[in-house]
């Protein structure tokens, strides 16, 4: 494995991503993401010479809708997914200092 | 003698868009629903929930481009700019990093030195987040997603500003061609525009950028000329005493006058933008964009022109009635039915802003309509009601847009002109008074003045004080 990736990195993206991870997944983790590190620089090997980079999987442009509601009221559903709500709200850990 | 210091400033402004539904789904924007009543799937980063551009963002976004001189970008996409945060239920807001719809343009403003432009370094698009509201009683965050979703279109300048002033009028200019656009109402107080500032200092005569920090929660033209002034010095005072500046966040606290530092979790700030897979590109063609460049509206400075070459307006009643989009369509249209350009004028000028003033209200909130002014003032013309009564009526108009007619007859405020009942007051006005009849009688011109007021007084404002001054002199000298 060419790419070997730090328990620095690990822990960095860990951070981003919110996860906490135990000694053994960071291990696995590790390996993984040099994998596929090393997976790119297997592609990084095509010549790309000309080729416009691709950002969407469809050949499709200009998928617009019009400025016409079309929703109407559907708080009650969408709250059934909430562990926990409170007067037509989400309720969540306090993030205010 | 001390250094001489610059401030280097730029700004983000994020403007919401008045379209009727959200920037990906069919939600309504409206405000004001009960929390979470404008919501759906794709605002609330459902999985599974594909989100679909609407047309209305990006022609507004092009023609604000076109308005401040950008080039419009013909192939532009959607990034995923990834945090999370309780009011981004996605845990990526969608916005554009890599092709902006809108780059390299630039608007000119006034300054003391003349003229000056200001860069726009790119205009993008992308969503609003949710509301944070914080429960005491429960020590805990409620999430209100009415607002995710919600149109934005970014507009990042160059640092090309120095001071407040320029800040302020770099402000009100995209204040004033985005709200000729019709693209947004553009309210600091309301949170439609707001205002990142983004200030550095540096030694008068270098040419290196200071550290910068950021600025925010800037939500008055008064905040930001506070904020700008307490920071330029706070890193000037720094500076001088060898201390580093931080690049960091910064929250304005209002109340207290002073900013202080916002903390971020570690590396929060490290947002892993890519293109957004679920949106497909967009290409805009030449022709397109000719529809948009020939939508342009006419902007202040050519409104000014013709109001002035149409109307005859003087100089200091177009500078006011231009200021907003609104009250310069309410004006033309005024106009239109009461053909009296220089009394619509005058209301405006007058009434209309004391009232903005008194009720701390911007042009874009009038609501009265041109059919009801044009009637208020065709009204007064004729004599009908009296001067006061009139202000009476339009701040009712103000309020509520009454109708003047049956506002005026259902108040009783139309004017009693040569009536019984006014010659009926007029005599025992004159009988009350003898000494103030004796004294008009003996030259006495002022006299006359406390009879009309009495007169006044007793028809309760319901007449008009030039005929009564009229009907008392010829009573007295037929009487004499
Ligand atoms: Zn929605």
């Amino acid at each position: 494995m060419a790419h070997s990736i730090t328990d620095e990195t690990i822990e960095y993206v860990g951070i981003l991503a919110q996860l906490e991870l135990s000694p053994e997944e960071k291990k696995q983790a590790r390996q993984d993401m040099g994998r596929m590190l090393d997976y790119i620089d297997q592609l990084k090997e095509l010549d790309t010479e000309g080729v416009e980079p691709l950002s969407h999987v469809l050949s499709v442009e200009n998928v617009m809708r019009e400025d016409v509601v079309t929703n109407g009221d559907m708080r009650e559903a969408l709250l059934a997914n909430a562990p926990e709500e409170k007067d037509g709200m989400f309720t969540a850990p306090r993030t205010f200092g | 003698m001390g250094k001489q210091y610059e401030t280097v400033i730029g700004l983000e402004v994020h403007v919401e868009l008045a379209t009727r539904t959200k920037i990906f789904c069919g939600c309504s924007t409206a405000f004001g629903g009960a929390p979470n009543t404008h919501t759906c799937p794709v605002c609330m980063g459902m999985p599974g929930s594909l989100p679909v551009l609407n047309r209305k963002v990006l022609e507004y976004a092009v023609l604000v481009g076109l308005a401040s001189n950008c080039e419009i970008t013909r192939y532009c996409k959607f990034d995923r700019k990834n945090y999370f945060y309780p009011d981004n239920p996605q845990n990526y807001q969608i916005s554009q990093l890599y092709l902006p719809v809108c780059q390299n343009g630039y608007v000119e403003i006034e300054t003391e030195d003349g003229s000056k432009r200001v860069g726009i370094h790119e205009i993008h698009m992308e969503e609003d987040a949710g509301k944070l509201i914080h429960d005491t009683w429960e020590d805990c965050t409620l999430i209100d997603y009415n607002r995710s979703g919600v149109p934005l279109i970014e507009i990042v300048s160059e640092p090309d500003m120095r001071n407040a002033q320029e800040v302020i009028a770099y402000l009100e200019k995209l204040r004033l061609l985005i709200s000729y656009l019709g693209a947004s109402d553009c309210k600091l107080q309301e949170g439609s525009m707001r205002a990142d500032v983004n200030l550095s200092v540096r030694e008068a005569g270098t040419q290196k950028l200071g550290t910068r920090t950021e600025m925010k929660n800037l939500n008055s033209f008064k905040a930001i000329t506070r904020a700008i002034e307490g920071e330029q010095q706070r890193q000037i005072d720094l500076l001088e005493a060898g201390e580093p500046i931080v690049q960091e966040t910064r929250r304005w606290d209002d109340a207290n006058d002073c900013s202080y530092a916002m903390r971020f979790k570690e590396d929060a700030q490290d947002y892993r933008y890519f293109p957004d897979p679920d949106l497909p590109p967009v290409r805009i063609s030449e022709e397109w964009l000719e529809r948009m460049r020939a939508a342009l509206p006419e902007f202040r400075r050519e409104k000014m022109e013709r109001f002035r070459r149409e109307y005859g307006l003087p100089d200091y009643d177009l500078q006011i009635i231009t200021q907003s989009a609104h009250l310069a369509d309410l004006f033309e249209e005024t106009t239109a039915l009461c053909k009296e350009p220089k009394k619509v004028s005058n209301w405006l000028m007058g009434e209309m802003l004391r009232l903005l003033r008194e009720r701390e209200k911007d042009p874009a909130d009038i609501i009265i309509s041109p059919a009801h002014l044009a009637a208020l003032i065709l009204m007064k013309d004729k004599g009908e009601i009296n001067g006061a009564a009139a202000k009476e009526v339009f701040e009712a108009m103000f309020d509520e847009d009454v109708d003047p007619h049956s506002y005026v007859e259902e108040k009783g405020m139309k004017v009693e002109a040569d009536t019984d009942a006014l010659r009926e007051v007029l005599g025992q006005v004159v009988a009350a008074h003898p000494k103030s009849v004796a004294d008009y009688r003996n030259g006495k011109e002022k006299a006359i003045g406390f009879l009309v007021g009495q007169t006044m007084k007793v028809m309760k404002g319901k007449a008009d004080p030039g005929a009564v001054k009229e009907m008392l002199r010829e009573l007295l000298q037929k009487e004499s």
